[in-house]
């Protein structure tokens, strides 16, 4: 379980979180739901301590994170497993190097073929087979997410974090992504946190949603809850991703159809 | 510009601290050696014979006088190649090089996050990236700089024998008079000065990027030009104190 109790930042003038607390559960997929520039990433940023929050604190499991002595966080982040938006793979090492990296870094005392075990077992977790000597250019952005995702849970993460799964994906992909997710964090019961602003991801995987606004938390709830909120924001967030997806269907048929006329042709 | 030479310090600081284990770091060491160094003997050879035949055939044109003995023209090749064309060149040369890679290496790095997924793991990214790169060209520039002297009081003999200029004999005559051993020592010096102000000022570029492409290529830009400013600086303080 992962707490964080009234988080503050402030960049130069513009506050981008204004005093967020939440929990996270165990087990469950979290999601950080919000429009672009709310302050999602960063909270999750604040959350790992890739950004040091201005007031507030996180605590992992009972322990205290923020400002806590270093090799603690460094204890804590040595749990932590992340998907990052672009994926980050280290483009100079083959998809099994990515994989074995924490593996190699953080538990020296594994053999080799302890090591090659665990990532052949992490990249068939994700579906990915065969790809081992392959480099991440030379992947698809899909493929690149899977690697990813087995990066991150190699070394027995307890704590996934994933900032945007799904962006740049195509809805099929991105559906199987957020699957794989849920699948991973209740086959492992983990504490995961999905940053995104996929109304999909909600219906797909949302376990406990936090909503962001103007780095203000304005709604907390479950997914069964999500569509009565009385949250304004809320529900013209809502109501705009539906208004998206629907022109995208719109877009799609016509699409559709006018390939069927230019066949029928 | 205080405020940067404060972040640079700080920068310094923290590639030593929270080290990682000694094994990685000698692994990375030797992969960066490799980048740095083997890549760049090609470069290296070339402007170095250049410069060598070049530095050869202008002074043998300047040197008129029939009293100076031709001899004098070997002597004033070697002593230009190793007390400054060697060090100097070659790394203002692999600022041009090394520099820009690195700095560009890891602002890429930075801008895709990279170097946040290694944070994230709970990796000294400075230490694990950084250090490795510094120590590797604090030891192989030294090699380079040598490598540089040979070539290019080689490439005078060629030259200057070519050319007519001189003959073997007297190049080799010229190029072990009045030899004074300690001026190797110097250009050795002068290479590990500039070796770390080269590796250490565009990592810090490099590390530093935010952005995305376009501040990539500002900070390679940054990187090499801040790197040979640094250098020349640093040639005229060892000149002054160290001769």
């Amino acid at each position: 379980m992962i707490e964080i109790h009234n988080i503050h930042k402030t960049f130069g003038d513009k506050k981008v979180l204004d005093g967020v607390s939440g929990i996270f559960e165990t087990g469950k997929t979290n999601l950080l739901l919000g429009a672009s520039g709310t302050g999602k990433s960063v909270l999750l940023k604040c959350i790992v301590g890739l950004i040091k929050p201005d007031i507030g604190s996180v605590t992992f499991d009972g322990t205290y994170f923020t400002n806590n002595k270093l090799d603690i966080r460094q204890e804590i982040r040595r749990k932590i497993g992340m998907l990052f938006q672009g994926s980050a793979l280290f483009d100079s090492m083959t998809v099994q190097e990515n994989v074995e990296f924490p593996l190699k870094m953080l538990t020296p005392d594994m053999s080799r073929s302890e090591r090659l075990d665990r990532v052949n077992f992490c990249l068939t977790r994700v579906g990915l087979e065969g790809v081992n000597r392959k480099m991440p250019s030379e992947l698809s952005g899909g493929m690149k997410k899977r690697v990813g995702i087995a990066r991150a849970i190699a070394p027995n993460c307890t704590y996934l974090f994933c900032d945007e799964p799904n962006s740049g994906l195509d809805p099929l992909t991105a559906i199987k992504i957020d699957e794989l997710i849920k699948e991973i964090t209740v086959e492992y019961n983990i504490t995961t946190i999905v940053v995104t602003h996929d109304m999909n991801s909600v219906i797909e995987i949302g376990d406990k949603i936090m909503f962001l606004y103007e780095g203000k938390k304005l709604w907390e709830g479950t997914r069964d809850d999500i569509m009565d909120s009385n949250v304004k924001e809320l529900n013209d967030f809502i109501f705009a991703n539906r208004l998206m997806r629907d022109a995208k269907k719109v877009e799609e048929e016509e699409r559709e159809e006018h390939e069927e006329k230019r066949d029928t042709i | 510009m205080l405020k940067h030479f404060g972040k640079y310090i700080m920068f310094m600081g923290s590639l030593v601290t929270r080290s990682e284990s000694p094994r990685i770091l000698f692994n990375r060491t030797i992969d960066e050696a490799i980048l740095i160094g083997i890549n760049s003997i090609f470069i290296v050879a070339i402007v170095s014979t250049f410069i060598g035949a070049v530095t050869c055939v202008q002074i043998s044109y300047n040197l008129t006088n029939a009293f100076i003995p031709r001899s004098t023209i070997g002597f004033m090749v070697r002593e230009m190649t190793i007390l400054e064309l060697a060090p100097t060149i070659t790394s203002i040369v692999l600022a041009g090089k090394v520099g820009s890679s690195i700095a560009s290496g890891l602002g890429t790095m930075q801008i895709t996050e990279q170097v946040d997924a290694l944070e994230v793991m709970g990796i000294n990214s400075e230490n694990y990236l950084v250090l490795p790169k510094i120590i590797a060209a604090l030891l192989v520039f030294p090699m380079l700089v040598i490598l540089s002297m040979f070539l290019s009081i080689a490439g005078g003999f060629v030259a200057g024998t070519l050319t007519n200029a001189l003959t073997a004999q007297e190049y080799i005559t010229g190029i072990r008079d009045a030899f004074i051993p300690y001026n190797i020592v110097f250009a050795l010096i002068k290479s590990v000065v500039f070796a770390f102000l080269i590796s250490s000022i565009s990592s810090f570029r490099g590390y530093n990027t935010s952005g995305g492409a376009l501040e990539v290529g500002s900070a390679s830009t940054a990187a090499v030009t801040q790197s040979v400013i640094a250098v020349l600086i640093a040639d005229y303080v060892c000149a002054q104190l160290l001769l």
